[in-house]
C-alpha cells in the first residue's frame, strides 16, 4: 500500500470535479501505470496483484478490467493449444486489449435469444459475422467503447445452413497503430450512466464482417474446414466460472456495505444534533435510537457477509479440486446456492448503502460523502452477472427439485438436508405449537433452527402452490411464472437461513474472548433483527408466539445500546485507508466540517469568483427589467 | 423487432408509428384515458390548460433537455440559469403570475432543472415574516429580479435542530447595526439553494444577541454580493458546495459572514423587532412560522416527489412492454417481461402507489388550503393537526416514492442504469427530498409526538380532531374473512390498517408510559421509544393513505369505468400493503394465517388484472417525451432505436480523447520492450 500512496504519479485531481473525458482519460493514464508498476516492481502473485490494484485504483474502475478478467481467461480456458500459443502472448503483453462481448441492446439475461450471427464460408473458410437487427448491437461491454482493439464476441453459429447456437469468436474492431474502427465495424461508447464514468462500456456493429476459421475458440466445439460441426462434450464444466464471479459478488456486497458502514457510523459519532437532556450540549447522532436502529443491522449484516464470501471462496477452491479429480457431485448445488445468495448479499448491500447515505442526511446527499459514488457503482451488480430474481428462481429451481425428491423418499445432502425433515416429520401447525418454547432467543443456534423451519415452511408452500397450478393448467413454464413470486420468497429464505447459519458457526472459530463476545452481538442482532422484519412468517408458521416477536422487538434494542460503545472500533477493524474510503465524512480523523469547506473551493463552479453566467444572462436581463 | 431500414444501416429518426406491442397494449384499455386524464388533471379544463402551458415551454429551444444528461456541471448550472431568464420573459409576456395554480404546470412541464427556485422562499420569507414596510421595500425589487435572494437557515453542522444553529447577529445601539459573524467552521451556512453563484442577496437565520442577551432565533436580510460586479460583500466569503448526487444545475453554496453589518430595518419584523433604544419587542404569534414549512412541505410533494414516482413508473411499465426475455411457452415468441409475475409484482403495486399518493395530495391540498385561510384570519386551531398531518405525510410519501423509483430503475435491467434511460435522474432527484425540507425519521417523530398527545386525550374523554378520530373506536373482535372475495371489501381492509396503526400507537405509548412510571426522565424514555413510535406514526400514514383512496374511489361515481379500475388499484394497494407487512397484522391475531393466505391469493391475483390496463393507467398521468427525457419511456416505444441515436450524441464518441495517443500507446510499446 505504501508503494502506491507514496508514488506522485497516481496522485490526480478528484475524480468529482471532473468530466467524463476526463475521467476515462484518468482512470486509463492509471491502468497503464499500474501494468507498468506490476511488471517493474515484479509482482505476480494473485493476492499482492489484487490488493496492488486496489490501491492504484481506489474506488475507481478500471477501463481494462474486461482484459485481465474475462477476456485473458476466456482465451485461456476456452482456446486450443494452438491457438493459446497464437493470442495468450499477444495479450499478455498488451498489444492487443480485448473485452468480452455477449450482451447485446435487446437481450441480457436470455441467451439463447441473442441475434448476433457468425455465418461460416467454406469457400473462404472464413466466418461472416453481422449484427441483423438494432436490438442485436452488441451493448455494454465494458472498455469496448473507446479501449479495446479486440473483443471476444458471442454469436449464433450458422454452418452448413443450420444454427449451432451460441459460440465465442476472436473478433479485432480496431487498426493496430491508428486505433480506428475497422471496416464493416461499427464501436463506439453507449453514454452517460448512473455510475461508471470513467468506463467506456460500449456498442458493437457488424456488417459483413469477415474473420477466419481460426479466431472461432474451439477447445470444446470446432467447424471443420469444409463446415461440419463437431459438439462440445459436456456444459457443467462454465458452473465453474459462474460460481467463481458469483462468489466475487458476494464478496464486494461486503465490501460495498463495509465502507458505507463505516462512513456513516463514523461520521454519526462526529454529528452533534438536537438535545437528548435538556441544557446539556447536543449528542452524537449516534446516541440516537433510530440512528442506531438504521446502522447496526447494516453493520452486523457487513460481518455476516463478510462470512458468506470467505465460505463460498474456500468452497469454490476445495470444489474446484474435485472437479479436476471429475467429481461433480457438488457442484449443482453449489452453483444454484451461489445464485441465490449474489441475489440475496446484491440486494441487502444495495439497500443498505442508500440506508447509510440517508443516515448521514444532506451531507450524504453531497458527492464528498463517498456514498453516492459507492451506490452507483454497487447498483449494477443486482443486474449484472445475472438479473437478481433470475437468480433467485435458479436457486428455487433447485429447491423444488430437492423437495420433489425427498417427497418421493430420496434423501438430500448439503445445505438443503433440512428438508429431508419434511417427509419425516410434516409440518403441521399443532406439531408446530408445541415448538416456540424451543426457540431461544439469546441463543444463536436455536435461531439458526427457527430459519431453518422458516425455510422449510416456504419452500413447502410454494412446491405446492406450483403443483396446484400444474394440476390446474397444462404448461409447465405458466405454472412456475404464476408460483414465481412464492419461489423467490422461499429462496430468500433459504439463503437467509444459510447466512444465519454461516455467521453463526463462524462464532465457534473466534478464541479472543472480548472478540467472540462483541460478535455474539452482532451475530445475534443479524438474526433478531431478520425475524423482526419477517415476523409474519415466524407467526404464520407458529415457530414463534406473540409474546416472542414482543420479545425479540425489545432484544433487538437491548443490542442497539450494547454494541454501541463498539461502533468506530468495530468499524474501523475494517480497516480501509481514507484513500480507498474517498469519504470526506468517513475520514480516520473526523476532521470533517473543514476538509468539506477545502473540498468545496475546488468545484469547478467556484474557478471564478464570478460565474460567466451573471454576465451572460443575469445582467441584461436585469438591465431589460 | 426492428429491422435496419432497406438502405441496411440504421440511421432516421425515429420513426412515426407506435411500437406494435405497445400499441396492442393499448387497444385493450378498459377505460378512457382521456377521461381519467381528466380525473386526475381535476377536470378537463384543467387538462387543456396544462397542455397548452406545456406546449409553449416545449416549443422553445431554450428550454429544450436534449443534452441534459451529457452536460457537466457548470453547463447545467448555466442553462438552468438560462431558464429560470427565459421563463420570467415568457411570465411577462403571456401574464403568468406565480401564485396561481397554473404555476405547477411549468413547472412540470420544466421538468426541474430551473434556477432560482429558493428565490422565491426568499420572497414567500419577506411575504411571511417582514413588515408592510419590508415588503413594500423588498418585494418589488426581488419580483424585478434586481435582487436575487436565498434563505440561509441551514450551517454546515446544523441541520434540523433550529435552536442549535450558531450563527451570531449581534445589535450595537450606537450606530443601529446588527453585525453578523460565522464564530467557527460549523457555524458556516451551507447547502441553500441559489447561494453559491447566483445570490444577491440571503434571509439569513441567527442567534440574535441585544446587551449581552440572547434572545433566539430570528431571520435577516444580508446583502452578499455587489449589485454592480456581482463581487462578494466585504467581510463574506460565498461558493458552491461542490458535486452532488444530482442537483447540479443548483448551485447549493456556503457563506461565511465575518463582521458584516446590516442595518437595524433588515430584520424582518412581523413578530418581533429591536427597538432603537436596544428594548426586544416580540408581538403575535410566530406559529405563523409553521406556516411557512407547510407550504414548502405540501409544494414540493407535488411538484418534484409524487411526479417523479409516476414518470418512473411510466418509463419502467412502458418498457417493460416494448423489452421481451426468454419464453412463457416454448414454441412462441419471447415473452413481455411484464408478462412475467415477478416483474409485474415490482412494478403494479407502485403504480397503485402512484394513484395512491396522487390522490393523498389533492385531499392534503383542499385541507392545507382550508386551514390556510383559518391561520391567515388568526385561527390556530388546525395548526397542530396540520402541521402532524404534513410531516407525517411528506416523511411517508418521500419513501415511498424514492423507493419506488429505484425499484423501476433496476426493474429495467442494465438498461435501467443508463443516463439515458431517465431513472438515474429521476432516482437521485427524489432521494433528496428524505432529508431536505426536515430528515423523515425526524418527521415521523413529530407525528408520533402529536398521535401520542391525542391518544393521552381520547383517554381522557376529551374530542379528537378528525384525522384521528379513529383511535378513540374500540378494538375487539378479529376479522371475519372467509374467501378471496371478502378481502376485496374496503371496510375489511381498512379496518385491519386502523387496527394496525391504533394498536402499535397504544402499544408505544403504553411502553413510554411505563418507562416513564419506572423512574425515566421523559427524554431518556422518549429515545428509547422512537423506534416504536416511528412504526406507529407510519402505520398512521398508511391508514390515512388507503383511508384516503376508499373514500376517493366511492365519489368516482359518474366515472364508472374508472371508478372500476381505480377500485381495483385500491385493493392492490391496500392488500399489498399487507402482504409486505404480514407480521404487524398477524401480530394480535387480528387476521389468522388462514386468512393470510387468502390475501396473498387474492393480491396476486389482483396483478394479472391490472397487468392488463398497465399501459393505459401509465398513460393516462399524460407526461410529454420532452417530460420524459427517457429513451426507454417514450409514449412510441421505439426503446432501441433511440438508446443507439441518444448514445452517438455523447461527448465520449465526438470529442477525441488523449486516452489513446497518450497512454494506451506508450503502454504497447512500454510493455513489449520488457517482454
Amino acid at each position: 500500500e505504501a508503494l502506491v500512496l507514496n508514488d506522485p504519479e497516481f496522485q490526480h485531481e478528484d475524480l468529482n470535479f471532473l468530466s467524463r473525458s476526463q475521467r476515462y482519460e484518468v482512470a486509463i493514464r492509471k491502468s497503464a501505470l499500474m501494468v507498468m508498476k506490476l511488471r517493474e516492481y515484479g509482482i505476480a502473485d494473485p493476492d499482492e496483484i489484487y490488493w496492488f490494484k486496489r490501491m492504484c485504483l481506489g474506488s475507481c474502475v478500471e477501463p481494462l478490467g474486461l482484459h485481465f478478467s474475462m477476456f485473458t481467461n476466456a482465451l485461456q480456458n476456452q482456446c486450443t493449444v494452438t491457438q493459446q500459443d497464437k493470442w495468450l502472448p499477444l495479450t499478455y503483453g498488451l498489444q492487443i486489449i480485448g473485452t468480452y462481448a455477449q450482451t447485446e441492446m435487446g437481450h441480457g439475461t436470455h441467451l439463447r435469444g441473442l441475434e448476433t450471427t457468425a455465418t461460416y464460408d467454406p469457400a473462404t473458410q472464413e466466418f461472416i459475422l453481422n449484427s441483423p437487427t438494432v436490438t442485436s448491437i452488441k451493448w455494454w461491454p465494458g472498455g469496448l467503447g473507446k479501449t479495446s482493439n479486440y473483443a471476444i464476441v458471442l454469436a449464433q453459429l450458422y454452418t452448413q445452413g443450420q444454427c449451432k447456437g451460441l459460440h465465442a469468436f476472436i473478433v479485432p474492431i480496431r487498426q493496430m497503430g491508428t486505433h480506428e474502427p475497422l471496416p464493416g465495424i461499427t464501436v463506439g461508447d453507449i453514454g452517460p450512466k448512473f455510475g461508471y464514468d470513467e468506463m467506456d462500456n460500449g456498442y458493437l456493429k457488424m456488417d459483413n464482417f469477415r474473420i477466419p476459421r481460426e479466431n472461432m475458440l474451439m477447445k470444446y466445439a470446432k467447424v471443420e474446414p469444409d463446415g461440419t460441426y463437431v459438439k462440445p462434450l459436456s456444459d457443467k464444466l462454465t458452473y465453474g466460472t459462474m460460481v467463481f464471479i458469483r462468489s466475487l459478488i458476494v464478496g464486494d456486497s461486503a465490501r460495498s456495505l463495509c465502507r458505507a458502514c463505516t462512513i456513516a457510523i463514523r461520521y454519526s459519532s462526529v454529528r452533534h444534533q438536537s438535545e437528548l437532556t435538556p441544557g446539556e450540549p447536543e449528542p452524537q447522532i449516534l446516541d440516537y435510537q433510530t440512528q442506531q436502529y438504521k446502522l447496526f443491522p447494516l453493520l452486523a449484516t457487513a460481518y455476516a457477509f463478510h462470512c458468506v464470501g470467505a465460505y463460498m471462496k474456500k468452497t469454490y477452491h476445495r470444489i474446484t479440486g474435485d472437479i479436476n479429480q471429475g467429481n461433480l457431485r457438488e457442484l449443482p448445488e453449489l452453483h444454484a446456492l451461489s445464485a441465490g445468495l449474489k441475489a440475496f448479499t446484491s440486494w441487502t448491500a444495495n439497500a443498505g448503502i442508500e440506508e447509510c447515505r440517508m443516515a448521514c442526511g444532506g451531507h450524504g446527499y453531497s458527492r464528498c460523502s463517498g456514498l453516492p459514488d459507492i451506490y452507483v457503482t454497487f447498483t449494477p451488480s443486482c443486474t449484472y452477472e445475472g438479473e437478481n430474481t433470475v437468480m433467485m428462481l435458479q436457486t428455487a429451481r433447485f429447491l423444488v427439485k430437492s423437495y420433489t425428491q425427498v417427497s418421493s423418499g430420496q434423501l438430500v445432502s448439503g445445505m438443503v438436508s433440512y428438508l429431508n425433515d419434511l417427509s419425516g416429520q410434516r409440518i403441521q401447525p399443532q406439531q408446530v405449537a408445541a415448538r416456540p418454547t424451543a426457540v431461544l432467543i439469546n441463543d444463536p443456534a436455536s435461531l439458526v433452527e427457527a430459519y431453518k423451519l422458516r425455510a422449510s415452511r416456504l419452500v413447502e408452500a410454494a412446491a405446492k402452490n406450483l403443483q396446484a397450478e400444474l394440476t390446474r393448467r397444462k404448461s409447465q413454464e405458466d405454472s412456475w411464472n404464476r408460483t414465481s413470486v412464492d419461489l423467490v420468497r422461499a429462496s430468500e429464505a433459504h439463503c437467509h437461513y444459510v447466512v444465519v447459519k454461516l455467521f453463526t458457526a463462524q462464532l465457534s472459530e473466534i478464541n479472543d474472548a472480548a472478540v467472540h463476545a462483541v460478535m455474539s452481538n452482532l451475530c445475534l442482532l443479524y438474526a433478531l433483527y431478520g425475524i423482526s422484519k419477517h415476523t409474519g412468517d415466524f407467526l404464520q408458521a407458529g415457530i414463534l408466539t406473540n409474546a416472542q416477536v414482543t420479545q425479540v422487538y425489545q432484544r433487538v434494542k437491548e443490542l442497539l445500546a450494547a454494541i454501541r460503545p463498539n461502533a468506530v472500533a468495530l468499524v474501523d477493524a475494517f480497516d480501509f485507508h481514507d484513500n480507498h474510503l474517498g469519504s470526506v465524512l468517513g475520514r480516520y480523523d473526523g476532521n470533517i466540517y473543514e476538509n468539506m469547506f477545502e473540498w468545496a473551493k475546488k468545484s469547478p463552479l467556484n474557478k471564478t469568483e464570478v460565474h460567466e453566467s451573471f454576465h451572460k444572462h443575469l445582467k441584461p436581463m436585469q438591465a431589460k427589467l | 423487432m426492428a429491422q435496419w431500414n432497406r438502405s441496411g444501416y440504421f440511421r432516421s429518426s425515429v420513426s412515426r408509428d407506435v411500437n406494435p406491442d405497445l400499441k396492442a397494449e393499448r387497444r385493450t384499455a378498459s377505460f378512457s384515458v382521456e377521461r381519467l386524464t381528466a380525473v386526475l388533471d381535476g377536470g378537463a379544463d384543467n387538462t387543456r390548460t396544462r397542455r397548452a402551458m406545456e406546449a409553449v415551454i416545449h416549443r422553445d429551444p431554450v428550454f429544450s433537455r436534449e443534452k441534459q444528461y451529457f452536460q457537466s456541471q457548470n453547463e447545467r448550472y448555466e442553462a438552468a440559469v438560462r431558464k429560470a431568464v427565459r421563463l420570467k420573459e415568457k411570465m411577462l409576456q403571456r401574464g403568468w403570475t406565480e401564485n396561481r395554480p397554473e404555476t405547477k404546470y411549468f413547472y412540470r412541464a420544466l421538468g426541474g432543472d430551473v434556477a432560482f427556485n429558493v428565490h422565491r422562499v426568499f420572497k414567500n420569507s419577506i411575504l411571511a415574516l417582514g413588515t408592510d414596510e419590508q415588503i413594500a421595500k423588498w418585494i418589488p425589487l426581488a419580483e424585478k429580479y434586481h435582487i436575487i435572494g436565498t434563505y440561509a437557515q441551514t450551517e454546515l453542522g446544523h441541520g434540523t435542530f433550529l435552536r442549535g444553529l450558531e450563527t451570531t447577529a449581534t445589535f450595537d445601539t450606537s450606530t443601529q447595526e446588527f453585525t453578523l459573524n460565522t464564530p467557527r467552521i460549523s457555524a458556516m451556512k451551507w447547502w441553500p439553494g441559489d447561494l453559491g453563484r447566483s445570490a444577491t442577496h440571503a434571509v439569513v437565520f441567527a442567534q440574535l444577541y441585544v446587551k449581552g442577551e440572547c434572545y433566539g432565533l430570528h431571520p435577516f436580510i444580508v446583502q452578499i454580493r455587489s449589485l454592480r460586479d456581482h463581487l462578494p460583500a466585504p467581510g463574506v466569503t460565498v461558493g458552491d458546495i461542490g458535486p452532488k448526487m444530482n442537483f447540479e444545475h443548483i448551485d447549493n453554496g456556503y457563506l461565511m459572514l465575518q463582521s458584516v453589518t446590516i442595518p437595524r430595518e433588515n430584520m424582518l419584523g412581523r413578530f418581533s423587532q429591536v427597538l432603537p433604544d436596544g428594548t426586544y419587542v416580540k408581538r403575535g404569534s410566530d406559529k405563523i412560522n409553521y406556516l411557512t414549512m407547510i407550504v414548502t412541505r405540501v409544494e414540493m410533494l407535488w411538484v418534484e416527489v409524487i411526479p417523479a414516482l409516476q414518470k418512473a413508473c411510466t418509463i419502467s411499465v412502458r418498457y417493460s412492454v416494448v423489452r421481451r426475455q426468454s419464453k412463457l411457452n416454448p414454441g412462441e415468441a419471447e415473452a413481455k417481461i411484464l408478462d412475467y409475475q415477478t416483474q409485474q409484482q415490482k412494478l403494479l403495486p407502485l403504480l397503485a402507489t402512484a394513484y395512491a399518493l396522487h390522490f393523498m395530495n389533492a385531499y392534503v391540498n383542499k385541507f392545507y388550503s382550508k386551514g390556510y385561510t383559518e391561520i391567515r384570519e388568526g385561527n390556530f386551531d388546525s395548526l397542530p393537526e396540520l402541521h402532524a398531518l404534513t410531516s407525517g405525510l411528506k416523511a411517508i410519501i418521500t419513501d415511498y416514492c424514492t423507493a419506488g423509483a429505484e425499484v423501476c430503475l433496476r426493474a429495467c435491467g442494465g438498461h435501467g442504469y443508463s443516463a439515458l434511460s431517465g431513472l438515474p435522474f429521476l432516482y437521485t432527484k427524489v432521494a433528496a427530498s428524505c432529508t431536505y425540507e426536515g430528515d423523515n425519521t425526524v418527521l415521523f417523530l413529530q407525528t408520533a409526538r402529536y398521535l401520542v398527545k391525542c391518544l393521552a386525550a381520547v383517554h381522557a374523554g376529551q374530542p379528537t380532531p378528525p384525522s384521528v378520530a379513529y383511535l378513540s373506536l374500540t378494538n375487539s373482535g378479529k376479522c371475519w374473512v372467509r374467501t378471496e372475495a371478502d378481502l376485496l371489501k374496503p371496510d375489511i381492509y381498512a379496518e385491519a390498517y386502523r387496527r394496525r396503526a391504533s394498536r402499535l400507537l397504544s402499544t408505544a405509548a403504553a411502553k413510554l408510559q411505563a418507562l416513564i412510571q419506572s423512574g425515566a426522565e421523559e427524554y431518556v424514555a422518549w429515545n428509547r421509544c422512537t423506534v416504536q413510535l416511528v412504526q406507529a406514526a407510519k402505520a398512521h400514514c398508511q391508514y390515512i393513505i388507503v383511508k384516503n383512496f376508499i373514500d376517493t374511489v366511492e365519489k368516482l361515481t359518474n366515472e364508472a369505468e374508472i371508478q372500476k379500475i381505480m377500485k381495483h388499484l385500491c385493493d392492490l394497494f391496500a392488500l399489498h400493503g399487507i402482504f409486505s407487512n404480514t407480521g404487524d397484522f398477524l401480530h394480535d391475531g387480528y387476521i389468522s394465517g388462514d386468512q393470510m393466505d387468502l390475501v396473498t391469493a387474492s393480491y396476486l391475483d389482483l396483478l394479472a388484472v391490472i397487468r392488463s390496463d398497465a399501459v393505459p393507467l401509465v398513460d393516462a398521468f399524460d407526461f410529454t417525451d420532452e417530460n420524459l427525457n427517457s429513451a426507454l419511456g417514450s409514449y412510441d416505444g421505439h426503446v432501441y432505436q433511440r438508446l443507439y441515436e441518444w448514445a452517438q450524441k455523447s461527448p465520449t464518441n465526438q470529442q477525441v480523447s488523449r486516452a489513446y495517443e497518450s497512454y494506451l500507446k506508450p503502454l504497447f510499446q512500454g510493455a513489449l520492450s520488457k517482454l
